[in-house]
């Protein structure tokens, strides 16, 4: 699946955007899996309460579903308008 | 309905006089315009961060939303990214309806939701450093209102 992330999330992780293999079940799981790859991930997953993720594009939960996801967004609250 | 997500920079004025023109069921057009604004006087630049297509179809969800809910004969969401500078203009929402509680009550809708719904992430450069401006509590509550 497509992982993306955006704001200061982007800027710890280092990478706008990465395809990722991955058997996790839920949003959490992946998360867990990221944290443990290398240092830079568990420092943008620190405090998962500060972040918000996306499912295809549209707001989800962290122990949502992830069969039949393509793509998977992690980014701080949004700060529009 | 007119979305759109944009660098550029827009004329507000311009769009204002050009919304809902030859509608003859509007008796009332309500706009609000963002601006960029020099909190402390160290204000270099406002960066503007969006996800592009979630961005697009987050907007278009909350304005029917509007829409529906006030009956809308016609809304506009200009919404801009990338680098702008101080006073530069952010954002515009206008409204079009029969009257005008409706037409200020569905622009103060739009912008409470566009606020913290809308995937854009908000970065201030300033002469001592840059910084992504912090989500408030407030914005969140503002949501309960509706």
């Amino acid at each position: 699946m497509n992982v993306m992330y955006f704001a200061w999330v982007r800027e710890r992780i280092g990478i706008p955007h990465e395809t990722v293999d991955s058997d996790a079940a839920t949003v959490a799981d992946l998360v867990a899996e990221l944290v443990a790859r290398e240092d830079r991930y568990a420092a943008a997953f620190a405090d998962v309460s500060a972040l918000r993720v996306a499912l295809d594009q549209e707001l989800a939960a962290f122990d949502a579903p992830l069969a039949g996801v393509r793509e998977v967004a992690f980014f701080p609250p949004m700060t529009g308008g | 309905m007119t979305v759109r997500v944009q660098p550029e920079p827009f004329d507000a004025g311009a769009e204002l006089n050009g919304f809902a023109q030859g509608r003859s069921d509007v008796g009332a057009i309500v706009s609000f315009t963002g601006v960029v604004r020099d909190v402390d006087g160290g204000l270099r630049e406002m960066q503007i961060e969006h996800y592009p297509g979630m961005t697009e179809a987050a907007i278009a969800g909350i304005v029917a939303q509007a829409c529906e809910r006030w009956s809308l004969a016609d809304a506009l969401v200009i919404h801009r990214h990338g680098p702008l500078a101080v006073g530069a203009p952010i954002m515009m929402v206008a409204t079009a309806a029969a009257h005008r509680v409706a037409a200020f009550e569905a622009a103060d809708f739009l912008m409470d939701y566009l606020k913290s719904r809308a995937p854009f992430w908000k970065k201030e450069v300033t002469v001592n450093g840059a910084e992504w401006v912090a989500a408030k509590d407030a914005d969140e509550d503002a949501l309960n209102r509706w």
